[in-house]
């Protein structure tokens, strides 16, 4: 609620910079990624305070093992890749990356080449994960209407991705996003949101971008919160653990005064 | 040195009838819910035969517990972190639903409803897993008393590495049980294999335990366990595995299993051990060393510079008193006749066996000797090379030495004691051929024969000062929560998100007292109501049942016009 309250403080402000947008420009491009952004850290925190218990992958490996060898790694390894292209090509200003000594043109080609490999591939493993889950009846009848609602998201969301870079690139001209999408995007989290900069985009890489914000506002209520725990302190942490008995009393915390102390 | 404590566990396989009741109890305590269908933590497996899942042990299919690299290191043999990281959006080692088995339920329903018909309405198997019909073709015992064997007898993986002769023989020659828990490794390989490290020993017991809480669901634990002890609750997400039933032991109660145990085979007690020396002996370079090299990291509880040093890592001195007192360790170490599950794994397992010397006395009887005369049997522990060198590879790593001198020990003490019981002189001579003494032997003998509960079980309670960590003294009622047992259903993140429900419904510390008190568990306070899921039927709380007629004796209550008793 916050955020969206600051959204809400800092919209007229930025009305007067950027006098081009209109209503449903401020509404899309600067309300939407702050609730989006709230929803997403602030339903998180819920999540893991409420239901560290749900916090899992929730695996169907021991239902089928034959199409998820194949769909699983290929979704998630595209995934990756596809999650390293966003971050270079949104976080990364075109300036850094030009002093870097690598060229538009270069970049261009890479990420091409690259965002469309990896966006074939997690598209694959999706297609691959989402015929599992219809047609095996265990994995079928072990999904939940939240796992439906999120499949579709999430497809749509990378379906729009792909589509745009192919839209943009291969069978257009070519565009660069970097100087106006990525803007924009940096200019959401130094809190001077920048709409006019993505009121100019192609229409694919704004549903795109749209879809990306309604998965990322519903990210904390599904299975996908398994991302935010990968294991990545394995590499560092002892084989074995060692704990003490729990200090908590029972399977609950305590009341309010019955705390336990020292 | 620093001195650990470990809850530990060894099974008198000579007394195993294979009754499945330590399971069954187990199931109906640990693993009756969905998800766990198909999980037994404990499970009876008749050897020879496949195991549960099957053909567990084949370590070079299922790549658990830990192997020493080309350096000598220890390493996990699934491969390292990275590999593991690599691999982990697909386990390629997961033993799939076929390797445990299909868990069903029967069509009950139909016997009741159906419709008149020539024939009789059967209750079909439904899958449990996919609700559809289906044809039964194994289970966690299929095999059970060998049943089989004449088509899967082959397929036991310890056959492999045995002789010929067994292949055609076994079936005349041995057979026995092998119930099987979690071993609560000191060298856990499960714990090694978890990503997000929500497998963890206790400090306080050993017992390795998952924390449900920081469970992700990566099932890289079921691929470490070489028992395969782990098990992956398929609706949850979590995995889950045999807890030593530590809400039990903490308030000094036996597990279900060993509780439960119809043939008393089952002895918990304390050992107290070296964790410096867990890696040094778990990277010892021959497999056969491994026993030999386990024993060493116990400590002797009785020497003075062990307890000093253990009261300095913080052991209560009870807790030492117990380790003293100990029925593991005096048979790990004392009378050296327990052994542990394969030690080739190098996981240090905690839960070790007597071997069985039955075959051997069968054996021998068949011939028409004598089967409780020491000579015969000491020559027949050496003729019959075929179960020695079965039990070799399931204790010994493959060598006959150590299970030879066991058996040979069991041998002695029946003989030795058969003197006694018949009114004859014993003869120390037997005592001594094995390396006792005849007191020892007597000891034994009282421990493995007479096996007294309080002799079996020595289980010092977690501590009263510790008491309010303990996760089963409730202070409240437990059920008294939101989303608590029987409430159930699905949360919104699926079945039972929102925090994990209690362990267990029964107050254990209550159902301690009750079954130790001599006297009905009326209560006269509120502290001590009866909880009706644990009622056992001593005495009669107030207002469990309708008050009693005054006491008029039988004509008076006969006067008022109730059913009379029919007379003889």
């Amino acid at each position: 609620m916050t955020a969206a309250a600051q959204a809400a403080t800092t919209a007229p402000h930025t009305l007067t910079t950027a006098a081009g947008t209109g209503t449903g420009g401020i509404l899309l491009w600067v309300v939407l990624p702050y609730l989006a952004l709230a929803v997403f850290v602030l339903g998180h925190v819920w999540r893991y305070r409420y239901d560290k218990f749900g916090w899992t992958t929730r695996s169907s490996q021991l239902y089928e093992n034959r199409l998820l060898r194949i769909g699983s790694p290929l979704f998630h390894f595209g995934v990756l890749v596809v999650l390293l292209g966003h971050i270079g090509g949104l976080v990364v200003p075109k300036s850094w990356t030009e002093a870097a000594g690598i060229g538009e043109d270069a970049y261009h080609a890479t990420a091409v080449a690259l965002g469309t490999v990896a966006g074939v591939c997690t598209l694959g493993g999706l297609a691959i994960l989402v015929y599992r889950r219809r047609t095996v009846g265990p994995v079928f009848s072990a999904t939940t209407r939240n796992d439906k609602a999120m499949y579709a998201s999430l497809t749509a969301t990378i379906v729009l991705g792909l589509a745009a870079t192919v839209a943009a690139n291969l069978v257009g001209g070519g565009y660069d996003y970097r100087e106006t999408i990525s803007v924009w995007f940096r200019s959401i989290f130094s809190l001077r949101p920048d709409p006019d900069r993505m009121t100019g985009a192609p229409i694919l890489f704004q549903l795109h971008a749209i879809s990306a914000m309604l998965l990322f506002a519903a990210w904390p209520f599904t299975r996908l919160v398994h991302m935010l725990t990968a294991p990545v302190g394995y590499l560092t942490r002892p084989y074995i653990v060692y704990r003490s008995r729990d200090t908590r009393l029972g399977a609950r915390a305590p009341r309010r005064g019955w705390e336990r102390i020292g | 040195m620093r001195v650990m404590a470990q809850m530990a566990m060894v099974m008198n396989l000579d007394k195993c009838i294979g009754c499945h009741t330590c399971s069954v109890t187990c199931k109906q305590a640990w693993t009756n819910r969905t998800g766990v269908e198909y999980v037994w933590f404990n499970n009876v497996e008749t050897r020879p035969g496949q195991g549960y899942p099957r053909r567990y042990e084949d370590q070079d299919t299922w790549q658990g517990g830990w192997e020493l690299n080309k350096r000598g290191r220890l390493t996990l043999k699934a491969g390292g972190r990275l590999k593991k990281l690599i691999s982990i959006f697909s386990n390629p080692k997961l033993p799939s639903l076929d390797d445990y088995y299909e868990p069903w339920t029967y069509d009950y329903e139909t016997l009741t409803n159906a419709p008149l018909q020539e024939h009789t309405p059967v209750a079909r198997p439904k899958s449990l897993i996919s609700g559809k019909d289906m044809k039964i073709s194994w289970s966690a015992n299929w095999d059970d008393d060998l049943a089989g064997s004449a088509e899967h007898g082959e397929k036991d993986v310890l056959l492999r590495e045995v002789s010929e002769k067994i292949k055609l023989e076994f079936e005349q020659t041995f057979m026995f049980y092998l119930p099987r828990i979690c071993e609560h490794c000191l060298n856990p390989s499960c714990a090694a294999s978890c990503p997000s490290g929500a497998l963890y020993k206790r400090t306080e017991d050993g017992i390795v335990l998952v924390d449900q809480d920081r469970c992700r669901g990566w099932r890289m634990c079921v691929t470490g366990c070489p028992y395969k002890k782990v098990y992956f609750n398929h609706r949850t997400g979590k995995a889950e595995k045999c807890t030593f039933c530590f809400p039990r032991v903490e308030v000094g109660l036996p597990t279900v299993c060993s509780e439960t145990c119809v043939g008393r085979l089952r002895y918990i007690g304390l050992v107290l051990y070296d964790a410096d020396r867990v890696l040094p002996a778990a990277c010892t370079p021959d497999d056969t060393d491994l026993y030999e090299a386990q024993r060493q990291v116990f400590l002797d509880p009785h020497d003075p510079h062990v307890a000093a040093e253990a009261e300095r890592a913080g052991i209560p001195r009870d807790w030492i008193e117990a380790a003293r007192r100990s029925p593991v360790y005096a048979l790990i170490n004392t009378y050296r006749v327990a052994l542990p599950l394969h030690p080739e794994y190098r996981t240090l397992p905690m839960v070790w066996y007597i071997p069985p010397l039955s075959p051997v006395v069968d054996a021998v009887r068949d011939t028409g000797h004598d089967a409780e005369d020491h000579r015969t049997l000491f020559a027949a522990v050496d003729a019959l090379r075929i179960p020695v060198d079965y039990l070799a590879q399931l204790f010994t790593a493959g060598d006959p030495a150590p299970v030879d001198a066991v058996l040979r020990r069991l041998a002695a003490m029946r003989s030795y004691l058969r003197d006694i019981n018949l009114g004859r002189e014993p003869d120390a001579s037997i005592p001594a051929a094995v390396g006792m003494s005849e007191e020892e032997m007597y000891d034994m003998y009282r421990l493995l024969a007479l096996a007294k509960y309080d002799e079996r079980y020595v289980i010092p309670p977690a501590h009263a000062e510790q008491a309010h960590q303990l996760e089963e003294l409730a202070t409240e009622c437990s059920l008294d929560r939101e989303g608590g047992p029987g409430m159930g259903g699905w949360g919104p993140f699926g079945e039972s998100s929102g925090g994990a429900a209690p362990i267990a419904v029964e107050n254990y510390r209550a159902l301690h007292d009750r079954q130790t008190s001599d006297t009905p568990a009326a209560p006269v306070d509120k502290e001590t109501r009866v909880n009706l899921l644990n009622w056992d039927g001593k005495g009669s709380p107030p207002g469990l049942f309708p008050p009693r007629p005054p006491t008029g004796g039988a004509a008076g209550s006969a006067g008022r016009g109730g059913e009379v008793e029919p007379k003889p």
